[in-house]
C-alpha cells in the first residue's frame, strides 16, 4: 500500500485537488466560487495529462542542430503539453464564459449566493 | 475542392462565425446570407460525404495531410454521415426558423446570435466527423460553450440556468477528458480507430473500466440520462425559441452519438462496456419513466416538453443497452425519430410563445382556430412521440420494443408500454385544451396582443420550417424501410453479422 | 400500369379510395354539396370495388396486393380473401348507407363543423377496409391503431362536456388496449418470423403452453376493448354521446366488429382453432364471454337512454362473435363470423331508428317514447323487425347465427353455452319487447298526427331493415355472406389439420 502511494504520489495529490473541485462545486453557495472550484477540476486534469508525459531526467523534445535523432529516451513526451494548451484554452474561454454570466445576474438579482438568487428568480 | 468535403463539413460554419462579428458591422442581411450559405455548404458536404461513404465505404480524412495517430483524423461512415446530415439540417431549418425571433432586435445582437449560432453548429458537426476523441472533447466544449451563451441570451432566469448548466456541462466534459486521459496513458493514441486495436488486449484492466465509467458519465450528463438530467429542464424552457429547438432537436442527440460512438466502435467487446450498458439500461428505463410523470405534472408546455426529452432520449440508450440489432435499429431510428418531433415540438412551443405569448398548458384554449397549421404540425407530432402509426415514432418504438422482446427483457417492454401512454395522457391534455377548451376569457391581462403575420398565422419564416418538420415526421415514418435497410444498417457496429 | 396492375391490386384501391376522399373533403371546407357528394362517390365506389372481388375470392382465389416491405421480414401486405372480404363487403355497403342517412341527420341538427366529421368518417372506413384485408399482424395493428385515432373526433363531435368526457374515456380505454396489443404483435413475429394470417393458424409448436397463453392474454386485452368484453365494456355506453351515424355504423358495426373481427382472425388464422382449445385459452374466454353475454342483457335491462340500452345490446351481441371465436368448434366459427353480418344488419337499423327518432321528436328516453308508433310508423315497423331479428326469432337473420353458435356449443361438448343463449334471448326480449308495446300502445295525450322522419333518414333505416329480414330467409342474398363464411371455416380447418369441415 505504502509503496503504491509512494510510487504514485503524484497522482494521488492530482486525486485529491480534483475531488477538492468537485467539492467546491457541490459544497459551496457561491456562484463565483463554484466558477473557481471549476478551474481547480481543470487544472487537476492538466497536472494529470503533464504527468504522463513526464519523466525522470527526461528534456524538451527539440532537435538541435547537427545532432543525429533517435535518441528518444532522452525526451519528455510533447503531445500531452500541447493537448493541455488546448485544454487551457477551454479553460479560460469557459470562464470568460462565466464571469460575463455572473456580472449579468449580479446586475439582475444584486446577489451571487445562490440561495439568494434562487428566492429573487421566485419574485 | 470534393477532396476536402468531410473538413468544410464544420469547417465553413467555423469560418464564418469569426467573420461575423466583422461582416455585422457592414450589413446584418449579409450576415445572414453568409451564415445561410455556411450551413448550406454543411448539408451539401454532408450529404456528398454520406453517399461517399455508403458508395466506396468509409471515408478517412487526413487534416492538414498528417496521417494518424499523429495527425486528427476525420473519419465519414455512414454512421457519422447519417448524423452530419441530420445535424447540418437542422442547423439550416432553425436558423431560417430564427428571423422572426431576431427580427426587431438591435444589430449588433443579431450579430451575436449568428456568430455563437455558427459556433454551436461547428461544434455539433466537429463532434460528429472527428475520428479523434480529443478533438472530440475539443469540439464537444464549443459548442456547450456556444449553446451556453445562447441560453443565456433569453433573459436573466435563461442566464441563471444557462449558469448552472455550465458548472455541470464543464465537469462533465472534463469527466470525458479524464476518461480519455486514461486510454492515452494506456494505449498512447487517442486516434479512434487505433484505439479500436490497441484496445481489446488491456479490456480486462480496471484503468479500461474507470475510463468508461468516466466517459459514460460525462457524456450522459451532456444527453441528460437520468439521474444526470438536473440541467435540462432549466435549460430547455428558458432558451429562447429558436435556440430550445435546436438542443432539443440535435444537440443531446449528438452525445448520445458520441455514446454510440465510443462505447460501439472504440471499446468494442471491452467487458467493462457490458456493464456499462446494463447499468445504463436500467437508468434509462428509470429515466423513461421519470421523465414521463414529471412531464404530466407541468403546466409550462416548455417545460413539459423537456421533461419529455429526459423520457425520450432515455429511449437512444434504452436500444444501446439492448445491444441487439433491432434494439440498435431502434435507437438510430429514435435518433433521428426524436430529433424531428422534438425539434418540431419545440419550434411550435416557440412559435406559439412568439406569436401570443402564451406558455402555460390552460392558456393554450381554443388556439386551434387561430393557428390551424401549426397545430395540426403539433398534432403530428405528439402522435409520433405516443407511437402511433403511421408516424415515425411508431418505427422506432416498434424496434426498441421488438429488440426488447427478441432479449427477453419484459421489464423493459412494460416501461415501453407504460411510456407511452403516460405520454399519451400529457399531450392528450394539450390538445384538449388547444382543440376543445373554451377560452375562458382573460386572464387579468396576461394575454399580449397577438402579433401581426403579414394575413398568415404565423411568419412564413416560421411556418415553414415547422410544416417541412410536421411533414418530414410522416415522411420518415412511411419510408423508414428504405432509411432502415439504405442507411441505418451500414451504421451499425462493425461486430454485427 | 396495365389492368391487371388495377386488379391485382384492388385490396389496396379499396383502402386508399375513401382516405382520397377524406382529403378532398377537408379541402371542400366551404363546400357541402361537393363534400357530402365525395362522399356518396367515394362510398359508392369502394362498395364496387370490393364487390367486384367476390366472384374470384367465391371461387376460392385470394386477390393480394405486392408486400410493401417495412424492414426485412415486416412488411405491409393487404390480402382479400373469404372472411376479409365479409367484413369489408359488410362494412363498405352499410357505409353508403350511412352517409345518405348522415345528410339527413346532421343537417337537420346544424352542428356547424361537418368537414371533420365527414373527413373523419372517411378515415374510419379507410381503416376497417384495411383491417379487413390485413395479411398479416403488422398490418392489422396498424389500421386498427389509426381507426381509434379517427374515431376520436368523431366521438367528440357535439364538443359538450359530456362528449369530451366520452372522448377522453375512449381514447384512455382504445390506446391502452392498443399497446397490449402492440406487444403481442411483436412476441407474435419475434415467435414466428415474418408469419402472415394462414388458415388454421402458425403459431402451433411455436411457444411454450405458458408463453402461448401468456401471448393469448395479451390479445384478448388488446382486442377485447374495441369488441367490448367485460370488463373491457365501459367506454362504449359513454361514447354514445357520439351522434347517432357515428353510433350506428361505428359502435354497432365498424369499430366494434374490428375488434370481433380481430377475435376471429386470432381465434381461426393466428393461433388456430385447435391450438386455442389445446391451451386452454378458448374454454376461459368462452366463459368471459358467456357471463358478458348475461350481465350485459341484465344492464341493458335498466336503462331508459334508448342509444345506452343499445349499446349494452351491442355489448352482449359482439360477444355472441367473441364466444364463436372462443369455442372455435366449426360451427361455432361459422356462427360468429355470420353473426358479424347478422348483428350489423340489425343493430344499425335500431340506431338509425332511434336517430330518426331523436331528430324528428328530439326524444333519447324510452319513457317519453310512449305513442310514437303511431306517430313514425314506418320508423317503428323497421325498429321492431330489428328487434325481433335480434331476439332471434326463426326465419330472420338473428336466428341462422345463433343456431351455428348453439351447434358450435354442442360440437365443443359445452352444451351449457346452449343456455347462455337462450337466456340472454330471453332477455333480450325483456328488454326490447317494451319499447316496442310502449310505443305502439302506450297512451300519448298530445294526440298523433303522423310526422315521419325525414326521407334521407327514412330509406336507409327501410332497407337495412328489410335486408335483415331477407337475409333471415336467404342468408346468401346479394352478397353471398353465408357462402363466404362457410368457405372461410372450410379453409381454416382444411389447413393440415386434417380435420372435418363441418356444416
Amino acid at each position: 500500500m505504502l509503496a503504491l502511494t509512494a510510487g504514485y504520489i503524484n497522482f494521488w495529490l492530482i486525486a485529491i485537488l480534483l475531488l477538492v473541485g468537485f467539492y467546491g462545486i457541490i459544497a459551496t453557495e457561491n456562484l463565483l466560487k463554484k466558477l473557481m472550484a471549476l478551474n481547480v477540476i481543470s487544472v487537476a486534469i492538466i497536472l494529470f495529462y503533464l504527468n504522463l508525459g513526464q519523466k525522470a531526467g527526461g528534456t524538451v523534445p527539440i532537435l538541435p542542430p547537427g545532432v543525429e535523432a533517435g535518441v528518444t529516451e532522452a525526451y519528455a513526451n510533447p503531445l500531452p503539453h500541447t493537448l493541455m494548451l488546448t485544454a487551457i484554452v477551454v479553460g479560460v474561454a469557459t470562464t470568460g464564459v462565466g464571469l460575463a454570466m455572473l456580472r449579468k445576474i449580479y446586475k439582475r438579482y444584486g446577489s451571487l449566493e445562490e440561495p439568494v438568487v434562487l428566492k429573487e428568480m421566485r419574485k | 475542392m470534393t477532396a476536402h468535403l468531410p473538413a468544410l463539413i464544420p469547417v465553413a460554419p467555423l469560418v464564418i462565425a469569426l467573420l461575423t462579428p466583422i461582416l455585422a458591422r457592414l450589413s446584418v442581411t449579409l450576415v445572414r446570407i453568409t451564415a445561410l450559405t455556411a450551413l448550406l455548404i454543411s448539408l451539401a458536404s454532408s450529404a456528398g460525404a454520406l453517399q461517399h461513404a455508403l458508395v466506396e465505404g468509409t471515408w478517412h480524412y487526413h487534416f492538414g495531410g498528417w496521417a494518424p495517430p499523429w495527425g486528427i483524423e476525420y473519419v465519414i461512415d455512414p454512421l457519422a454521415g447519417i448524423i452530419a446530415v441530420l445535424v447540418s439540417f437542422f442547423c439550416l431549418l432553425v436558423l431560417v426558423y430564427a428571423a422572426p425571433y431576431l427580427a426587431g432586435k438591435p444589430a449588433q445582437e443579431k450579430g451575436y446570435f449568428y456568430t455563437l449560432y455558427l459556433l454551436l453548429a461547428a461544434g455539433l458537426l466537429g463532434m460528429v466527423v472527428t475520428g479523434d476523441v480529443f478533438n472530440l472533447y475539443v469540439f464537444l466544449e464549443i459548442s456547450s460553450l456556444a449553446a451556453y451563451a445562447l441560453i443565456a441570451s433569453g433573459g436573466s432566469r435563461a442566464t441563471v440556468a444557462a449558469y448552472r448548466y455550465l458548472l455541470i456541462g464543464t465537469a462533465a466534459a472534463s469527466l470525458y477528458l479524464l476518461g480519455i486521459g486514461y486510454l492515452y496513458a494506456l494505449t498512447g493514441s487517442l486516434n479512434m480507430a487505433d484505439l479500436a486495436v490497441l484496445l481489446p488486449p488491456l479490456a480486462a484492466t480496471n484503468a479500461v473500466a474507470l475510463a468508461v465509467a468516466l466517459i459514460t458519465i460525462g457524456l450522459g450528463i451532456k444527453m441528460a440520462l437520468f439521474p444526470l438530467h438536473g440541467w435540462l429542464p432549466d435549460a430547455y424552457s428558458s432558451a429562447p425559441a429558436p435556440v430550445a429547438g435546436i438542443l432539443a432537436a440535435v444537440m443531446a442527440k449528438v452525445s448520445a452519438y458520441a455514446i454510440y460512438r465510443i462505447l460501439y466502435f472504440v471499446f468494442k467487446t471491452a467487458a467493462p462496456v457490458q456493464v456499462a450498458l446494463d447499468i445504463a439500461g436500467w437508468m434509462a428505463a428509470a429515466g423513461i419513466l421519470y421523465g414521463s410523470i414529471m412531464a404530466i405534472a407541468q403546466r409550462d408546455l416548455w417545460r413539459m416538453l423537456a421533461y419529455s426529452s429526459v423520457a425520450q432520449m432515455a429511449y437512444i440508450i434504452l436500444g444501446l443497452a439492448l445491444g441487439n440489432i433491432m434494439g440498435l435499429y431502434g435507437a438510430l431510428l429514435q435518433i433521428l425519430s426524436h430529433a424531428f418531433t422534438k425539434g418540431c415540438l419545440f419550434l411550435v412551443a416557440g412559435s406559439i410563445s412568439h406569436q401570443t405569448g402564451i406558455r402555460d398548458i390552460p392558456r393554450l384554449a381554443r388556439l386551434s382556430r387561430r393557428m390551424p397549421w401549426t397545430l395540426a404540425a403539433f398534432v403530428v407530432a405528439a402522435m409520433s412521440m405516443v407511437g402511433l402509426p403511421p408516424t415515425v415514432g411508431f418505427f422506432s418504438k416498434w424496434y426498441l420494443m421488438l429488440g426488447a422482446v427478441e432479449a427477453g427483457a419484459w421489464v423493459f417492454v412494460a416501461v415501453l408500454v407504460a411510456s407511452s401512454l403516460l405520454t399519451a395522457v400529457y399531450f392528450f391534455r394539450v390538445l384538449e385544451y388547444a382543440y376543445l377548451k373554451e377560452d375562458q376569457g382573460q386572464v387579468e391581462g396576461q394575454t399580449r396582443e397577438v402579433k401581426a403575420a403579414g394575413g398568415w398565422e404565423l411568419a412564413p419564416a416560421m411556418l415553414v420550417p415547422v410544416l417541412i418538420l410536421g411533414l418530414g415526421i410522416l415522411t420518415l415514418g412511411i419510408f423508414s424501410d428504405q432509411i432502415i435497410s439504405g442507411y441505418i444498417h451500414f451504421a451499425l457496429p462493425w461486430r454485427m453479422p | 400500369m396495365n389492368a391487371d396492375f388495377f386488379l391485382v391490386n384492388r385490396p389496396l384501391w379499396a383502402v386508399l379510395i375513401s382516405l382520397l376522399a377524406a382529403g378532398l373533403i377537408l379541402f371542400n371546407d366551404r363546400r357541402p354539396n361537393l363534400r357530402e357528394g365525395i362522399t356518396v362517390l367515394a362510398a359508392v365506389g369502394k362498395f364496387a370495388i370490393i364487390f367486384s372481388m367476390l366472384p374470384q375470392v367465391l371461387a376460392g382465389q385470394v386477390i393480394e396486393t405486392a408486400p410493401l416491405t417495412l424492414a426485412p421480414g415486416i412488411t405491409l401486405h393487404l390480402q382479400a380473401d373469404t372472411f376479409g372480404l365479409l367484413f369489408a363487403l359488410l362494412s363498405s355497403f352499410l357505409w353508403i348507407l350511412t352517409s345518405i342517412y348522415n345528410f339527413g341527420y346532421m343537417r337537420a341538427l346544424k352542428y356547424g363543423h361537418e368537414t371533420g366529421y365527414y373527413a373523419s368518417f372517411a378515415v374510419c372506413l379507410s381503416a376497417t377496409i384495411g383491417i379487413a384485408f390485413a395479411a398479416n399482424l403488422l398490418t392489422f395493428f396498424l389500421f386498427y391503431e389509426i381507426l381509434t385515432i379517427a374515431t376520436y373526433p368523431l366521438v367528440i363531435h357535439s364538443r359538450t362536456e359530456e362528449a369530451i368526457y366520452g372522448g377522453r374515456k375512449y381514447l384512455a380505454y382504445t390506446l391502452t388496449a392498443g399497446q397490449f396489443l402492440l406487444v403481442a404483435v411483436i412476441w407474435s413475429q419475434v415467435l414466428a418470423p415474418g408469419a402472415e394470417f394462414q388458415p388454421g393458424g402458425f403459431l402451433a409448436g411455436k411457444g411454450s403452453v405458458l408463453a402461448l397463453q401468456i401471448l393469448f392474454f395479451l390479445f384478448v386485452l388488446g382486442l377485447g376493448v374495441k369488441a367490448a368484453i367485460m370488463p373491457l365494456h365501459d367506454w362504449l355506453p359513454t361514447a354514445m354521446v357520439a351522434p347517432t351515424p357515428v353510433s350506428a355504423l361505428l359502435h354497432a358495426v365498424a369499430v366494434v366488429k374490428a375488434g370481433a373481427f380481430g377475435f376471429l382472425r386470432l381465434s381461426g388464422y393466428v393461433f388456430g382453432p385447435q391450438l386455442v382449445r389445446e391451451i386452454g385459452a378458448g374454454q376461459v374466454l368462452a366463459v368471459v364471454a358467456g357471463i358478458t353475454i348475461i350481465v350485459a342483457s341484465l344492464r341493458a335491462l335498466g336503462e331508459d337512454n334508448l342509444k345506452r340500452r343499445l349499446a349494452y345490446s351491442t355489448i352482449g351481441q359482439l360477444s355472441y362473435v367473441v364466444l364463436g371465436a372462443a369455442l372455435a368448434t366449426p360451427m361455432a366459427l361459422l356462427g360468429g363470423m355470420f353473426h358479424i353480418v347478422a348483428h350489423a344488419f340489425m343493430k344499425i337499423t335500431l340506431f338509425f331508428c332511434a336517430g330518426a327518432i331523436y331528430v324528428t321528436t328530439h326524444k333519447q328516453n324510452i319513457s317519453e317514447m310512449k305513442g310514437i308508433g303511431r306517430q313514425m310508423p314506418a320508423t317503428l315497423a323497421a325498429f321492431t323487425l330489428g328487434a325481433i331479428a335480434i331476439v332471434g326469432t326463426p326465419f330472420m337473420v338473428g336466428f341462422i347465427s345463433k343456431w351455428n353458435l348453439g351447434l358450435g356449443a354442442l360440437q365443443a361438448n359445452e352444451g351449457i353455452y346452449i343456455a347462455v343463449l337462450i337466456v340472454s334471448a330471453l332477455l333480450t326480449t325483456g328488454y326490447f319487447f317494451p319499447i316496442v308495446f310502449n310505443a305502439y300502445f302506450g297512451s300519448n295525450k298530445a294526440g298523433t298526427p303522423i310526422r315521419e322522419a325525414s326521407p334521407a333518414l327514412l330509406y336507409p333505416l327501410l332497407i337495412t331493415g328489410v335486408i335483415a329480414l331477407v337475409l333471415g330467409v336467404f342468408p346468401n342474398f346479394g352478397w353471398d355472406f353465408y357462402q363466404l363464411a362457410l368457405a372461410a371455416v372450410k379453409s381454416i380447418f382444411t389447413a393440415g389439420m386434417g380435420m372435418a369441415a363441418g356444416g
